[in-house]
């Protein structure tokens, strides 16, 4: 049974009818139920990637008595924060796997969810502004084409050509000699990730609850029997937690600890402007990264705040550095007027890859540890989270990104992978 | 960097709080010889993280170029205590 035949389809058709009853039959895209005393399996965290694993829970392998438990609302996490670039150009062939088909499952998305989460491949450039980051810049698109991943690198005519409003000049402080690009890479409505996900869960009769918060665990024989929210005890088999920037927390309360730094990562958006810009454009020495929304907006990033923090909020300093990069990428962007600004609080790890894996409390698993870069991965991390959930077992593609890797030494270090790894 | 607004080095008194830099959790002491993979992991990797009061290390970079022990709590950022740090 797909998620389209249980929920009436959005459609051109649907969209006609309504307008011509008075947009009087959508339905709610969720229900909102009071969660049962007990499930077969509860997700904890209802962003993309607590919200992808309850898809694929029920689409993968048919468990359907699930519960997702959101502390606030859907997506209002990091998923609802981000900058929505997604992109594979990762340089260990673990992450090339990983992101890579993450970014295929965004490519059929829409369709399979049937809700637009208008992702739009517009290309991703990453700039060069001197021969060892060309160098650089040539290592991983070397790397990822052995993998059989699209990427190519860019002259400086070619990319001046495709980025008009880049700043020409070979005398400023970081002048372009060169690019890469990834040409499949994009950007996605964030939104519309976790409210297609959700819309098309509760198709399969996934329940979600919001504005309810997993307080404690109840442990029992070295197992989870439940945990602790304001509708009381919840009990399942199996539980997975997805809480990005609050697993620290939520590791201690059920007794472990996690190899992760939560701190900020903030982002901020321009007044609208006409289309100008086609790509999304970064540069890692400069430290910033732009792109325009469909609104027509630009949507600007930069690195990371390197203090520990749960403020949710971005220093302004760092805001003005990240601007001024801009500018100094993108004179003509010097008179705009910025609109917001914001902050989410990132749980980065020691190799920037993310924990995918059992945790040391036997029936609880592990989606953490994305830090700046885990909206690209929401749908295979929300597959993997689901496959560990239902099988007890790796898939092929977390076997490499378990918590024990820690104590191996086999990190999976992708610490230059973009501005903040975005 | 963390929010504006000054901070008060014990040496230099209150200061531009970007002149500081976070310079990592005072830790716990190095394992000792023949630990296991796991204890180094530990020590290596596993963060306090605190949500509240944590205590950290700041230098004060731009200024006397001291190492600080802070108590910063990393919800509001305010810092309750800052001293030298001490060997
Ligand atoms: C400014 C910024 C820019 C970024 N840009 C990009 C980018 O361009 N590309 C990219 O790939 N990634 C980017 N990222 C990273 C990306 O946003 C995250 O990796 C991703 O959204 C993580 O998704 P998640 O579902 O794990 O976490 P979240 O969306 O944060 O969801 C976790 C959920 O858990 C809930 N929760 C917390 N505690 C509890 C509790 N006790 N009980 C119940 N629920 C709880 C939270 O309320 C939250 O909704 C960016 C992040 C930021 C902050
Ligand atoms: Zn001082």
């Amino acid at each position: 049974m797909t998620a389209a035949r249980r929920k009436p389809r959005y459609s051109a058709l649907a969209l006609l009818r309504e307008g011509l009853r008075g947009q009087s039959g959508w339905g709610p895209a969720w229900r909102s139920p009071e969660p049962k005393r007990r499930y077969d399996a509860v997700i904890i965290g209802g962003g993309g990637h607590g919200l992808s694993a309850a898809y694929h829970l029920a689409k993968d392998h048919g468990v359907t008595n699930v519960l997702v438990i959101e502390k606030a609302w859907l997506g209002g996490g990091n998923t609802g924060r981000n900058t929505t670039i997604i992109r594979s150009n990762y340089f260990n062939r673990e992450s090339q796997d990983l992101y890579d088909a993450s970014l295929k499952l965004y490519e059929g998305l829409s369709r399979e969810l049937n809700y637009n989460i208008m992702f739009s491949q517009r290309g991703s450039i990453e700039l060069a502004h001197s021969a060892a980051d060309m160098e650089g810049l040539r290592r991983v698109v070397n790397a990822m084409q052995v993998s059989g991943i699209e990427s190519s690198l860019l002259s400086r005519d070619e990319v001046l050509a495709m980025v008009p409003l880049l700043d020409p000049s070979p005398n400023t402080r970081w002048p372009v000699v060169g690019a890469a690009i990834q040409r499949r890479a994009g950007v996605a409505r964030h939104d519309a990730v976790a409210w297609g996900y959700a819309r098309a869960a509760d198709g399969f009769g996934v329940d979600i609850v919001q504005s309810c918060a997993v307080s404690g665990f109840l442990i029992q024989g070295g197992r989870v029997k439940g945990v602790e929210t304001p509708f009381g005890l919840i009990e399942a088999d199996v539980f997975g937690m997805a809480v990005a920037g609050a697993s620290p927390e939520m590791a201690r309360l059920a007794g472990f600890k996690l190899p992760l730094l939560c701190m900020t990562l903030q982002a901020m958006v321009s007044e609208p402007l006409k289309p100008c810009l086609n790509h999304v454009v970064a540069s890692t020495p400069n430290g910033a990264y732009v792109s325009q929304s469909d609104k027509g907006e630009l949507v600007i990033g930069g690195g990371l705040e390197h203090v520990p923090s749960f403020a949710r909020r971005g220093d302004l300093r760092k805001t003005a550095e990240v601007l001024a990069s801009v500018v100094e990428m993108f004179p003509a962007f010097s008179t705009l007027k910025l609109m917001r600004q914001w902050g989410g609080t990132v749980d980065t790890s020691p190799d920037n890859s993310p924990i995918l894996g059992p945790s040391p409390v036997p029936n609880l698993y592990l989606n953490c540890g994305w830090g700046t870069g885990g909206f690209k991965a929401i749908p295979i991390g929300g597959k993997m989270l689901a496959h560990l959930m239902a099988t007890g077992k790796h898939h092929a593609l977390s076997a490499p990104f378990g918590l024990e890797r820690f104590a191996t030494g086999r990190l999976i270090d992708e610490a230059h992978a973009g501005v903040a790894h975005d | 960097m963390t929010n504006p607004g000054p901070m008060i080095c014990p040496f230099c008194g209150p200061r531009d709080a970007g002149e500081f830099r976070y310079g990592g959790d005072p830790k716990a002491a190095r394992p000792a010889f023949g630990s296991s993979d796991a204890e180094w992991a530990g020590y290596l990797y596993v963060r306090e993280n605190a949500r509240g009061v944590a205590k950290e290390y700041w230098v004060h970079s731009q200024g006397c170029g001291q190492w600080l022990i802070a108590e910063r709590d990393t919800v509001t950022h305010v810092i309750q205590r800052i001293s030298e740090a001490t060997a």
